[in-house]
């Protein structure tokens, strides 16, 4: 067990350790970023460059009008997203959440399988004032855009 | 010892200043959209009652008009109204389209905010929005005197908006 | 004719703008040699100005005054008054009005409490407090008047959020905003302290009380946001690690870190800068947090208007005042005496190693939140930040805290402990033991939970230890310390076993169906509509029994409300062995078929209890050194003189 330290030293220690917990935890931290963060695609993104299947990612969009069909087992609904260039089909197993309409925005987050449909773990539509999550109206904006 | 003293300083000045190089990019502006350089989507609206509807036809008329995309539930259609106001009274030809909405919450929100609209359709499953590439409401699109779209405005036009959109009516005049 | 009185929003306005004359005057004043003593009748006045501003915001409200852009945007005449009331804060500018009325209260509690420093310190700490509030005020009348008036009047508001109307988000903002303010009292004590180059036991020994308020309000505030999300969203879960969540979590590690810092600086007088430095941090993450809810920078599950204006003022204050403080620091800090000496496994020594883990902590959770927007910045990717980073980085340390938790309060001050000091270990060990085996027979899965398990067990044991085979009556501070991290034992074994241990079921059901899970049996017994003051629901009635036996009755909603139009889901939650039966209605899709999601959530009632323990034993702990007068024992409540131990 370590006897007490010169005052100076005392300080540089407690300094040090302080410095490390604040900066060096933060930078420990970032390769947890990359992996266990999940990336937002729209689906023109999904065209573009088309993520490994299998990977956690976001997907946002409108839900395309009448495309939402719910399947027998009366739990599975399947409907298309699209940002206006692109669609992608996907099927959610769960309750729907209440803000949830043809036509509005919507962030799905799950998987992309092998046959390019996507699986929803977990849907997100919200309105405020905007009527869209911000991700949503930010994916809708940059999607090619053929030069006017 | 004088750098731990100064550290707070620096990751405050660090902080703030990569929170106000983010606070600089915020959603509105405009941007175009993946229908803008694209023909307006085929489409026939019904109107209010008693009035015409607004069908994809009535874009394309030899000269530039604007399409606003409106709700009486929207709280910002009720911050842009007087620039709408401004803009017809330049003479500007701006067409409605009401999204998810009842023909009696519409005529009310116009007898209360004005009605700067040539032709109002209304646009009750949002198909037709979405057929623009809205993402929203209000949104107000510029079609040229083809029917090609060329403009897309996100979030209410506020009054500094106005000398801009008018510009870029001119362009395609 | 009688005079006629210029309309109550217009009054409330004016005072608005008088209480900015008030808060500039009780800013300047304390810096000037003849003005200092206008600086306490500046805050009274202050705090009067802007309560009767918040008080003619609230009657607008009571009345449905429509004149009032706010109270149009927000209230309607059909809402309850319960929510008429809680609508003032429920939006940018009544809570940003709230924030400074009790800012503003608690300088009006400064003024005429005795000056335990002297009323030459006290003006310094009232006078940096005024630069706050002013800036705020600021802040209120030029970017978010709440006053602004529509002309004509509507005849009717446009209704409050339905997700807002209920009574566990009506008083979360009240009381995060409470926890905030103590943090801003503990930050202008600090500063002023800097100022004076004095920093001593007696100045940690005024502080620590508002630095124990704030905590617990802000321990019962995310407690109160957790419970909201909990029965409120229907998700089944009670933290999201959303930017909002995390603004508000961020403030709390630091001043859990502050509260044990000072602590060594009351009784020891070490750490004096340490402390200083964690007082401004801990304001400075408070006013991140208000800029992070407020600016909308951050995309969050919670809607907030956008104003990038907003933003910009608040970032200016947030630079202003805490780089403002800081620099102070760095300036003065050098000054302060060094503090006392001690030995590594010291009390001491296991809270400066808690300061650690808890700043590690909010790094980590700083860099989580505003890593999506570095990113974008940078290659202009979108990525979401969620709970598997947060759950994978931050849950070893909080099990390394909880052990720290359990042994801490064992250790001496200043010295290495005793060569027998080990065997007093033995309970929690064995505790730890029997937890983690009961957790795997109840069919933990994972390490961590386990881990979680054995953790729990260890804390909930050791915190009751300082007690066993003492005869002397404990000070409020330890057993303030004791409730506080029992609190925190049984929120971490409520936390884990509802995460570890639930049970779930997603089924589609007709009227008469049932289903099985988790040893229940689960019956849809009816499907039918019921209605409130301003909405209309489905209700759906689930019998739940076990073993032929009734359990519960549960009675999940799919609400519509009527202003302004909405919908959302309503959970039906009963409590069962201290966990909750939660189910969730899915909405009609024309199929005759009903989709309910049911969760089995053992022990959740944990975290509820936990808080309430933490922040209970926060408020006896602010009792301080003395000690409880027993039943039928003559004993004074006085605190002993001197409170360095003599080794």
């Amino acid at each position: 067990m370590a006897g007490k330290l010169a005052p100076r030293h005392q300080r540089l220690v407690l300094a040090g350790s302080a410095a490390f917990a604040l900066v060096g935890a933060g930078l420990l931290a970032l390769p947890a970023l990359e992996d266990k963060g999940t990336f937002f695609y729209a689906p023109s993104d999904l065209v573009r460059k088309r993520p490994p299947a299998g990977e956690r990612i976001r997907l946002g969009g409108l839900v395309k009008p009448g495309s939402v069909f719910r399947q027998d087992d009366g739990l599975t609904l399947a409907f298309v997203v699209t940002d206006g260039s692109q669609e992608t089909h996907v099927r959610y197993t769960g309750l729907v959440p209440d803000l949830f309409r043809e036509g509005q925005g919507v962030v799905a987050t799950g998987r992309l399988l092998p046959d390019g449909r996507f699986q929803a773990e977990e849907l997100l539509a919200k309105h405020d004032e905007n009527y869209m999550p911000p991700e949503v109206a930010k994916s809708l904006r940059p999607t090619g855009s053929p030069a006017s | 010892m004088t750098v731990s003293r100064i550290l707070p300083l620096v990751l405050l000045a660090a902080l703030a200043t990569f929170l106000g190089l983010n606070l600089g990019r915020p959603q509105q502006a405009t941007v175009r959209s993946a229908m803008v350089g694209k023909p307006a989507p085929a489409f026939a609206l019904p109107g209010l009652a008693g009035e015409p509807g607004l069908r994809q036809a009535d874009l394309a008329t030899g000269r530039p008009v604007l399409v606003n995309l409106f709700a009486s539930w929207c709280l910002p259609c009720r911050v842009e109204a007087p620039q709408l106001a401004a803009l017809r009274r330049a003479g500007v030809v701006i067409h409605g389209i009401a999204l998810r909405d009842r023909p009696e919450d519409v005529a009310a929100f116009l007898a209360r905010h004005g009605n700067p609209f040539g032709r109002i359709g209304l646009d009750a499953d949002g198909r037709v929005a979405v057929g623009f590439g809205s993402s929203g409401v209000p949104e107000t699109f510029l079609i040229d005197g083809q029917g090609i779209i060329r403009a897309q405005h996100i979030g209410e036009i506020r009054p500094e908006d106005v000398p801009k959109i008018l510009k870029e009516l001119r362009r395609w005049g | 004719m009688t005079a006629v009185l210029p309309p109550i929003p217009e009054l409330g306005h004016l005072a608005l703008w008088l209480a900015l004359a008030a808060a500039l005057v009780q800013a300047v004043a304390p810096w000037h040699a003849r003005l200092g003593q206008a600086a306490a009748p500046a805050a009274a006045a202050q705090g009067l100005l802007v309560l009767g501003a918040f008080v003619a915001l609230g009657w607008a409200f009571l009345v449905s005054d429509f004149s009032v852009e706010l109270v149009t945007a927000n209230s309607h005449t059909m809402k309850p008054t319960l929510y008429k009331l809680t609508g003032i804060w429920a939006n940018h500018e009544g809570s940003m009005l709230l924030w400074v009325l009790i800012l503003a209260l608690a300088g009006l509690l400064v003024a005429l409490m005795p000056a335990p420093l002297g009323p030459a310190f006290r003006a310094r700490a009232l006078g940096v407090a005024g630069m706050v509030s002013a800036g705020f005020l600021a802040f209120l009348l030029l970017a978010s008047n709440p006053f602004t008036r529509i002309e004509p009047a509507p005849t009717e508001g446009r209704g409050l959020n339905p997700l807002l109307q209920d009574p566990g988000l009506a008083f979360h903002p009240p009381t995060l905003y409470v926890g905030y303010v103590g943090l801003v009292v503990a930050f202008a004590l600090a500063v002023a302290a800097l100022l004076e180059g004095r920093v001593s036991s007696d100045w940690a020994r005024a502080t620590r009380p508002w630095v124990a308020g704030a905590w617990a309000f802000l321990t019962l505030g995310i407690a109160l946001g957790a419970w909201w999300a909990y029965y409120e969203l229907g998700w089944g879960g009670w933290w999201f690690w959303d930017p909002v969540e995390n603004a508000a979590l961020m403030p709390w590690l630091v001043a859990t870190a502050l509260l044990h810092s000072i602590r060594v600086l009351e009784t020891r007088g070490a750490l004096p800068n340490w402390t200083l430095m964690l007082a401004i941090l801990g304001f400075a993450l408070s006013m991140l947090g208000t800029f992070i809810v407020r600016s909308g920078v951050l995309s969050s599950v919670h809607a907030f208007a956008v104003d990038p204006t907003r933003g910009l003022f608040l970032l200016v204050l947030l630079a202003g005042l805490t780089g403002g403080a800081f620099l102070v620091w760095a300036l003065k800090a050098p000054r302060i005496a060094e503090g006392a000496r001690f030995a590594a496994f010291s009390r001491e020594g296991s809270l400066v190693l808690n300061n650690l883990l808890l700043l590690a902590l909010l790094s980590i959770v700083l860099v989580g939140t505003l890593y999506p927007l570095a990113l974008e910045g940078v290659s202009g990717r979108q990525i979401s930040v969620g709970p598997p980073y947060f759950n994978a980085t931050t849950l070893p340390i909080v099990l390394g805290l909880a052990v720290l938790m359990g042994v801490g309060p064992l250790l001496a001050w200043k010295r290495n402990p005793r060569p027998g000091f080990v065997r007093r270990l033995w309970p929690p060990l064995a505790a730890a033991l029997a937890f983690g085996l009961i957790g795997l027979a109840l069919g933990l899965k994972t390490v961590l939970a386990v881990l979680g398990f054995a953790a729990a067990g260890w804390l909930i044991v050791a915190s009751l230890l300082p007690f066993v085979g003492r005869r002397r009556v404990p000070t409020f501070l330890a057993l303030g310390t004791a409730i506080a991290h029992l609190g925190a034992g049984l929120a971490l074994l409520g936390a884990t076993a509802s995460g570890a241990l639930q049970r779930e079921a997603l089924v589609s059901l007709r009227v008469g169906d049932g289903f099985a899970v988790g040893g229940l049996e689960v019956r849809l017994y009816d499907v039918g509509p019921v209605a409130g003051p301003n909405w209309t629901a489905l209700e759906a009635t689930l019998h739940v029994s076990r073993d032929g036996r009734p359990v519960a009755t549960l009675t999940p909603q799919s609400r519509t409300y009527t202003t302004p139009p909405m919908e959302t889901t309503e959970a039906g939650i009963v409590g069962w062995r201290g966990g909750d039966l939660y189910a969730a209605l899915g909405k009609p899709d024309g199929s005759g078929r009903w989709q309910i999601h049911f969760w089995i959530k053992p022990l959740v009632h944990l975290l509820w209890v936990g808080a309430v323990l933490m922040a209970t034993g926060a408020a006896v702990a602010a009792g301080g050194r003395a000690r409880m007068a027993w039943p039928g024992r003559a004993r004074p409540l006085v605190s002993r003189p001197v409170p360095v131990p003599a080794e």
